[in-house]
């Protein structure tokens, strides 16, 4: 199934860095997010817009885990050439990931 | 001290004006945070500022504090914000001159000192390429993150008018104030800290950028109401809105803007402390409240942050539709006439949208004028050279500041505050 059934994301940005958090819609859920939402597989489902190291933060006091992506590609909201220069979207396309 | 109530009644420059009312009215707050200030917007206001004197602060000021300041000034609400933008001074005499005409009275407080282009190091690296500041172009803007201490002289006004100061602290100096905190004392500084970043995205933290329909909810998204703080003197916070305002306030979306731009959980830097969110705890109350306790501090880092604002030429959008069957493969086929035609201009070509209904969007930054105008040209041309059905052409040419960052020690940033008095109490 889509991690969009299983989990919400929110989007941040500063500089040419995404950050990611994902947050299972039912706390029972983490430890399979956890398993399964490795910073290799977010990085590569990415691909397309991260260029650089995807690192993971556990977070299990909030149920959430929190990846901070590297150069996102196109790198940066003042000179990026992207529709979406803040990489908001890139949230929702997380949740396009098969768990 | 007992417990005090902060509002957030802006979370960007182009924020709606009505819910901050709303909370002014009746929101029984004892301050409202208005943090109106992006990283480009800065560099923008200082290019206005350039072009006249007497401009360089948020251009929106003038329509929001002539709805704002009659409830705040009423209601006895301090209002802070960073509307002062590149020309603090200049926004806190429009302020006193709104004050006077609707004979409000009240005190306005400036703080300057973030404005370091005079005395920053152009051939330091920038954080994010490496490469000296001054190799990125014509440095336009240089201005520091002040900290809460910068406000706190400022407090004793009814609104308080900064440039650039780091969000949280917008938040941290008026709580510090009310709850008698001092600005070493870690534990609170740090909840204060957590308190300000939940709130200074606004809406942000009250159902909006949030809804997702059939999976995440949010009632009466069109009216959403902006959220507040009842802060207690360790730091433990409730957050709330007020009955009968639209949005969600719940642990989803307080967990979802408490990591929000968060690089590292464990030492989030701001001009107040090392912030440490991994022991927040978010818990429902019910009746709609979440309380937010656990955040943990260590010392503030020793230099500040420097967002250095640099003329980055201007970018060239251009876009065309095509829809119907096979409009994808007619859509790729005017990207690839576009980027044959324009062969050696750094561009990107893409195809946005489903099979049956694309739009090809051509974007390129460049400081020459002749490419800007060539780019939209060839897009526009495809009217009647390109694949078939191509309609709906829009070219947008705008400038470009774009925005390293840089550090500076602590010692080289004189912040200030200027009073402006009603013109009785100056009599």
């Amino acid at each position: 199934m889509l991690l969009h059934e299983l989990a919400h994301c929110r989007a941040g940005d500063k500089g040419n860095v995404a950050t990611l958090s994902v947050f299972p819609r039912d706390d029972g859920d983490y430890q399979l997010l956890v398993r399964t939402l490795t910073a290799d597989r977010v990085r590569a489902h990415l691909a397309e817009y991260v260029a650089g190291e995807v690192v993971r933060h556990e977070l299990p006091g909030l149920c959430a885990l929190h990846f901070v992506c590297h150069q996102v590609v196109d790198g940066g909201v003042t000179t990026s050439l992207a529709l979406d220069t803040h990489g908001k979207s890139l949230s929702s396309r997380l949740l396009s990931l098969e768990v | 001290m007992s417990t005090t109530r902060i509002g957030s009644g802006a979370g960007f420059s182009g924020d709606r004006i009505e819910p901050a009312e709303d909370l002014l009215r009746r929101g029984d707050l004892a301050d409202i945070v208005l943090e109106c200030l992006g990283e480009r917007t800065v560099a923008l206001a200082q290019q206005r500022r350039l072009s006249d004197p007497s401009l360089g602060y948020e251009r929106r000021l003038p329509a929001r504090f002539a709805r704002l300041l009659p409830p705040a000034l009423a209601n006895g609400v301090r209002i802070v914000t960073n509307m002062g933008a590149a020309n603090p001074l200049a926004a806190g005499q429009v302020t006193r001159d709104l004050l006077d005409a609707q004979g409000l009275g009240g005190r306005v407080a400036v703080v300057t000192g973030d404005d370091v282009l005079a005395d920053l190091d152009l051939d330091a690296p920038a954080w994010e390429t490496g490469k000296p500041l001054r190799e990125h172009g014509e440095i336009v803007s240089a201005n520091a993150y002040l900290g809460a201490d910068a406000l706190l002289p400022a407090l004793s006004a009814d609104v308080v008018i900064t440039g650039r100061v780091a969000d949280p602290s917008l938040f941290v100096a008026p709580l510090a104030g009310r709850l008698g905190w001092d600005v070493d004392d870690l534990p609170r500084i740090a909840a204060g800290t957590v308190v300000g970043h939940l709130l200074e995205c606004a809406g942000q933290l009250t159902g909006g950028y949030f809804a997702d329909p059939g999976f995440q909810d949010v009632p009466d998204l069109h009216a959403l109401g902006f959220p507040f703080a009842d802060v207690e003197p360790d730091g433990t916070a409730l957050l709330g809105k007020l009955p009968g305002t639209g949005g969600l306030l719940s642990r989803a979306t307080v967990r979802e803007q408490l990591l929000y731009e968060i690089t590292d959980p464990a030492a989030y830097l701001t001009p107040d402390v090392t912030l440490d969110v991994r022991g927040v705890s978010v818990t429902e109350t019910g009746a709609g409240t979440v309380r937010v306790a656990g955040a943990r501090g260590t010392p503030r880092p020793g230099s500040l942050k420097v967002s250095v604002g640099y003329r980055a030429g201007s970018k060239v959008e251009a876009e065309i539709s095509y829809a119907g069957p096979n409009a994808a493969r007619r859509a790729a086929l005017a990207a690839e006439v576009v980027t044959t035609r324009l062969a050696g201009v750094p561009l990107r070509a893409e195809v946005l949208g489903g099979e049956t209904d694309c739009r090809l969007r051509v974007a390129a930054i460049s400081h020459d004028q002749d490419v800007l105008e060539r780019v939209g040209d060839e897009v526009e041309s495809l009217y009647t050279n390109g694949p078939a059905g191509g309609g709906g052409v829009r070219v947008h040419v705008n400038e470009v500041i774009g925005i390293v960052s840089a550090l500076i020690p602590r010692d080289a940033v004189r912040p200030a505050v200027t009073f402006l008095e009603a013109p009785d109490a100056a009599a």
